[in-house]
């Protein structure tokens, strides 16, 4: 009876503390979100993470962008091509971008380059007691280190995104016009028709959401790290997995909120 | 003053502080010793807030460290890291004049940063440092930058983890002279952890000794050489054998 159990017993256990997981997590967005509306603000921090998340994020996810476009308008057309609907490029290269590849590669891009590097950082400083250092120079860490970069991941990823499906529709536009033979004029004029404001809306708030969930993610297990060289490295490979899938599964939520029949 | 009252802390089943009771009088000077692993640091952080203690209770001036205003509270403190623990994103003016940027303490920049070098200078190191990143120092330069940023603020209490640890015997000496001129010169009351005997008779006025979890010994420092108490001598006279298990 006790082996029959005993599975059941370690799935429990795993549940368990999948559950209480989600629930720090959760209780840790929420205060952080609390602390970027409450003083003392620190300005400086707040430009730093602007330059580190946004800024510096654009080549990457523009270069990302790029691709991805350009390589759509050449699957869309092949794939096209078997139903004699090639013409369709335009449209399926803008509503693709906008609607899915251009927030997803991005928040891809940005867990990558954002949350492994803000854990990594983050799991140093505790590993080194300047955490411990934060505190004793009455600084709440959460304020001085969270809370700057959630800021800037809520209002910068939204426009990286933003930059990127541009990028990438003129990724498409590209190859559509240099290599497959599409009018200039008319692919411009087709995607233009094509995109609704509710496309653009579901990207940009889908940027917001990632934006959101890769800076929480990589404060949050920076925060948890644990001691020494293999505590850094393990806090920076979990968050930017927990990123990863969380930044997935958000999409396809958001996706049904917005597009479900 | 600073009171610690049967004050109790286990990290799942390592029971770290067992009631732990001792008095730092106000202006002196106590030295913590003991074995690696006795809780010597957990004490300190706990007075901090850095760890909460799950008994017992520490008093600073009668007052109970987890009530009334916490920044104020830290106001007070100044503490050295054992590694330092210096921003490495920020200039060294700026790590030792961290308080004086930001919170209730904070100046114009340019007062700051004189401050800074001022606090710099105190310890040994040159005006040109300030514009430094922590990487670009030395071991022991660091352990200066640190101390110049616990006493920025002008604390009326220093802690000190562990503050020769990593360091050259004269490198050592020179950071012992300078906690004990710096408290002296500040009046300030201040806690001390290490293993160094070198620096316990040249910081302290008072030594105690923690082993598990508890004080074994405490008294001022004129008296260690004659206490009595076994673990002490055992300890400072570096015995294999004596009450203290050895882990070969």
């Amino acid at each position: 009876m006790t082996a029959l159990l005993s599975p059941l017993a370690h799935l429990g256990r795993a549940v368990l503390a999948a559950l209480t997981s989600i629930g720090r997590v959760m209780i840790y967005a929420v205060t952080a979100l609390s602390h970027i509306f409450r003083p003392p603000y620190y300005p400086r921090e707040v430009f730093n993470a602007f330059v580190q998340i946004g800024w510096l994020s654009l080549p990457v996810v523009g270069l990302t962008a790029l691709f991805t476009g350009g390589a759509l308008a050449l699957q869309i057309y092949s794939g096209g091509a078997r139903f004699n609907a090639e013409a369709v490029v335009p449209q399926i290269v803008a509503i693709g971008m906008v609607r899915e590849l251009g927030p997803v590669m991005a928040g891809l891009m940005i867990a990558a380059r954002v949350t492994s590097s803000i854990a990594a950082e983050i799991a140093t400083m505790k590993v080194t007691e300047q955490i411990d250092a934060l505190v004793t120079l009455s600084t709440h860490p959460m304020k001085y280190l969270t809370a700057p970069r959630l800021l800037a991941g809520l209002i910068t990823v939204p426009i990286l995104v933003g930059v990127g499906d541009v990028i990438g529709v003129a990724g498409g536009y590209f190859v559509a016009t240099q290599s497959l033979g599409f009018n200039p004029a008319a692919y411009l004029k087709n995607t233009v028709d094509f995109l609704e404001t509710l496309d653009v809306v579901s990207s940009l708030v889908k940027g917001c959401v990632f934006g959101g969930i890769a800076t929480v993610m990589g404060c949050y297990y920076g925060m948890q790290s644990g001691r020494g060289a293999q505590g850094v490295g393990q806090a920076t490979k979990s968050s930017v997995e927990a990123a990863a899938v969380l930044i997935l599964a958000a999409n396809f939520l958001i996706t049904g909120a917005f597009f479900s029949v | 003053m600073i009171r610690f009252e049967d004050v109790h802390k286990a990290f799942g089943s390592n029971r770290v502080l067992r009631g732990l009771t001792l008095e730092v009088p106000k202006g002196t000077s106590m030295v913590i010793i003991g074995g690696s692993g006795t809780g010597k640091s957990v004490a300190i952080k706990s007075v901090l807030g850095l760890v909460t203690p799950d008994k017992g209770r520490i008093l600073v001036d009668g007052k109970d460290t987890t009530s009334g205003d916490r920044d104020a509270f830290l106001a007070r403190f100044g503490m050295l890291f054992q590694g330092g623990a210096l921003f490495d994103s920020l200039p060294v003016w700026q790590n030792v004049a961290f308080r004086l940027l930001r919170g209730a303490l904070k100046r114009p920049q340019a007062e700051a940063r004189e401050i800074a070098i001022e606090k710099l200078r105190r310890v040994g190191l040159k005006p040109e440092t300030a514009d430094q990143f922590p990487a670009e120092l030395s071991g022991g330069m660091q352990k200066r930058v640190g101390l110049a940023r616990a006493i920025a603020a002008d604390p009326e209490i220093i802690f000190f983890d562990e503050p020769t640890t990593g360091l050259d015997p004269i490198m050592a000496g020179v950071i012992n002279e300078l906690i004990r001129e710096i408290v002296v010169e500040m009046g300030a009351t201040a806690m001390t952890i290490t293993h160094d005997m070198t620096s316990v008779r040249a910081i302290a006025d008072n030594v105690a000794m923690l082993h598990d979890g508890v004080i074994k010994w405490t008294g001022p420092v004129a008296k260690l050489d004659n206490s009595g108490d076994p673990y002490l001598d055992q300890f400072i006279h570096g015995r294999a054998e004596g009450p203290i298990e050895a882990v070969r």
